[in-house]
């Protein structure tokens, strides 16, 4: 059968049951706009390139599944680079198509022509431009493949306008592409040592990260933890693989993390991390992070073991293969925990957590950021997903919502992102419509993609904004009072639009919500219209995220910032 | 950890910007390459990078695995661990100078290096060896006066496979 480029475009993605692309349209890839028109595949025509990224990842992080999106060439292309590199830095498979000149063009400054693949060469698990039609079914299935096979991550595909055009013979059944996948090989010797560790630790603790969600070994590490009665802390990326409301559960570790939780980390002798990569807001200083472990590293990637942290022993595998295999080695050679030094161990932790809770004042008549999250999950029960921006507002939901499953929490952990939540939310809610979606914003990351409210509106897509208005870009002021001698340079955002009517502009439902006794109904209403919602609730304008790890620091020695707690 | 020349050798998929992606891989986390030979093997789709970069252990295990996560990337081996043998080489250009002629054609007799072009005005040598071989003949041609002079990078091979 003979097809053009653009139709065995759409073939293949029929092929890779997509159901959903996210892009922008432009000269570049009128033919492929062309075969959309007649196509079922749906598309949601965003405002901003970088939305389309941003949604196709939040797609893939709520279903574990490929996003996919769709834009033209030159400003297009290059708009769709932070949204990559987002995804690159957190792993999220997703596959960007990209339109480009035709071939006979390349090099030639062409209108609208960027070297997109050279640009994002660093920024991509891997990337292609497809010189002719005859390679493009193959490309195409390749791409998929290397996004979501071992350590998944952003592939770019960019397809010349005459590859669109031109014709070719289409067989799928012929496609062959190579073999990536990265192997788990069966650790019995390592298994043992393993078991050996956890027979001598007095004070074991698990570590879990987005490998574990990314991996869907959040099951296996669950079982393994309650099973055996090991605490578990997590990275920002894990929250989520393990229940928040278990007891077990010690919460985040880091910069912004429970000091439970992270002298716990500075005082455990076995600490079996997985799926993690010792980020340095993770670790603090490297010297003195985990002091007195040995340290066990599960990952599939092995450029993540000792690359920041030196581990006694690395376990390259696939999380859930590998947590299998563990469980299975334990339970055949009857590991049991001895009782009372793990008594011992828990209630140490529990003293630490009863000495400095996460906490925070609600008083007056000023709403505190933190007051709200909380309520958000009371109102709620937890059955939501969430999306952060970046600052303040993801350190709080870090701390503040009790994540019980994986894919719920959904946030630009290592790029750092600001504008991620919006258009994360939009492509949360697309792929699972059934579900209450969130994103919890700051004032000036909201404004960094706020023209996808027009995106939510046309399509009626219901994500709820809770936007935690301080007036200020709060983390850096943060930083800023505390490191600045509070010069906050360029960190007042009090000139801003008036965000309730700017959401009913873009045709959203907007809310206004100024005192902390009209918070809970505010949301109730909220969450009980099936349209989006912005909700602007006016918070507390220099309230701090606290504990917090000054940079420099280690783990042990946590700012509590107490001064703040009791005002 | 004691700080080294290793020499790596990289099998790739002969794709139009592997080198970039090797390149940009080791530019962009902080590695540098010392030197670089390329080529393809007996089979056209396959190529083989033969690059050196200085560093202690954990530094060139960390650069290999950062190469082992490119797509394009088949295999990645450190021969400075297995037995391997090492060639360089260098063209280098000798001007001829009424003040110098002589004493150029003394030294090319004495070393028996290989001459490739040889005129009234210059010669053209070609040398070849390991990296000692290499730099005991450019200290020898020094005083000579190097009119130009270009240098592979290195190439290996290990002994048995």
């Amino acid at each position: 059968m003979k097809l053009k480029g653009s139709q065995i475009l759409l073939k293949m993605l029929e092929e890779e049951k997509v159901d959903l692309i996210f892009g922008y349209p432009g000269g570049a890839v009128l033919d492929i706009y062309d075969q959309l028109y007649k196509s079922k595949i749906k598309h949601i025509l965003v405002r901003h390139e970088q939305g389309a990224v941003h949604a196709a990842d939040g797609y893939a992080r709520a279903t574990g599944r490929v996003g996919v999106c769709l834009v033209t060439s030159g400003p297009g292309a290059t708009n769709t680079v932070t949204g990559i590199a987002t995804a690159n830095m957190d792993s999220i498979p997703i596959v960007v198509f990209t339109g480009q000149v035709p071939t006979t063009l390349i090099g030639n400054d062409a209108f609208q022509e960027s070297d997109i693949t050279g640009i994002t060469r660093p920024c991509t698990k891997h990337n292609f431009l497809v010189r002719s039609v005859e390679e493009l079914a193959a490309t195409i299935k390749e791409a998929f493949h290397i996004a979501r096979s071992g350590r998944p991550g952003p592939v770019l595909v960019d397809l010349p306008k005459n590859v669109m055009a031109a014709e070719t013979e289409f067989a799928p059944a012929d496609i062959k592409i190579r073999n990536y996948d990265v192997a788990h090989k069966p650790v019995p010797k390592k298994l043992a040592q393993v078991f050996e560790m956890l027979n001598h630790a007095k004070r074991p603790l698990l570590m879990t990260g987005g490998g574990v969600i990314l991996g869907r070994a959040a099951g296996e590490l669950s079982e393994l933890a309650r099973k055996y009665k090991i605490p578990v802390t997590g990275t920002l990326m894990g929250l989520g693989s393990f229940p928040g409301t278990d007891p077990l559960w010690l919460g985040m570790l880091g910069m912004h993390g429970t000091y439970h939780a992270n002298m716990a980390v500075s005082h455990c002798d076995l600490l079996i991390a997985v799926g993690v990569r010792f980020d340095d807001r993770v670790t603090g200083t490297i010297e003195t992070f985990a002091p007195n472990a040995q340290i066990v590293q599960i990952d599939i990637d092995p450029s993540s073991i000792n690359r920041n942290v030196v581990v006694e022993l690395p376990i390259i595998g696939e999380t859930k293969a590998t947590l299998k295999d563990l469980l299975q080695f334990l339970a055949e050679h009857k590991y049991i925990p001895a009782q009372e030094a793990r008594q011992e161990w828990l209630g140490e932790i529990a003293l630490w957590k009863e000495k400095v809770p996460l906490t925070y004042c609600q008083n007056g008549e000023i709403i505190k950021p933190q007051y709200v999250i909380e309520t958000l999950h009371k109102v709620t029960n937890g059955d939501v997903i969430v999306t952060t921006e970046v600052g303040q507002n993801q350190m709080w939901t870090a701390q503040f919502f009790k994540f019980d499953k994986p894919n719920t929490f959904i946030t630009s952990g290592g790029l750092g992102t600001m504008g991620y939540g919006l258009p994360a939310a939009i492509g949360v809610k697309c792929a699972l419509p059934g579900k209450q979606v969130v994103d919890i914003a700051g004032d000036g990351s909201i404004q960094m993609n706020i023209q996808e409210l027009a995106t939510a509106a046309q399509y009626n897509i219901a994500v709820k904004v809770v936007l935690l208005n301080n007036g200020f870009l709060g983390m850096v002021r943060q930083w800023q009072e505390l490191f600045y001698e509070k010069r906050y340079s360029h960190t007042d955002m009090t000139y801003a639009p008036d965000f309730v009517k700017l959401a009913e502009a873009f045709g959203v439902v907007g809310m206004r919500i100024t005192k902390p006794g009209e918070v809970e109904e505010a949301l109730r209403k909220a969450f009980a219209i099936d349209k989006p919602v912005l909700m602007d609730f006016r918070v507390s304008r220099e309230e701090c995220v606290y504990p917090m790890v000054r940079p420099g620091e280690s783990l042990a020695d946590m700012d509590l910032g107490t001064r703040e707690m009791i005002n | 950890m004691e700080k080294k020349e290793h020499i790596i050798s990289i099998l790739v998929y002969n794709k139009p910007d592997v080198l970039a992606r090797i390149a940009g891989t080791l530019g962009g986390k902080g590695y540098n390459i010392e030197s670089l030979s390329v080529n393809t093997t007996t089979q056209y789709e396959i190529s083989k990078i033969v690059m050196t970069s200085i560093g202690n252990q954990a530094t060139i295990s960390r650069i290999e695995n950062q190469l082992q996560r490119l797509v394009d990337v088949i295999s990645v081996e450190d021969l400075t661990n297995v037995e391997s043998v090492h060639r360089e080489m260098a063209l280098v250009r000798l001007n001829l100078t009424p003040d110098k002629k002589d004493q150029i054609k003394k030294a090319v007799d004495d070393n028996q290096w290989k001459v490739i072009v040889s005129n009234d005005n210059y010669v053209i040598l070609e040398i070849t060896g390991d990296k000692a071989q290499l730099d005991l003949a450019m200290a020898r041609l020094e005083p000579l006066g190097i009119a130009d002079i270009t240098r592979t990078g290195l190439v290996a091979l290990e002994l048995k496979n």
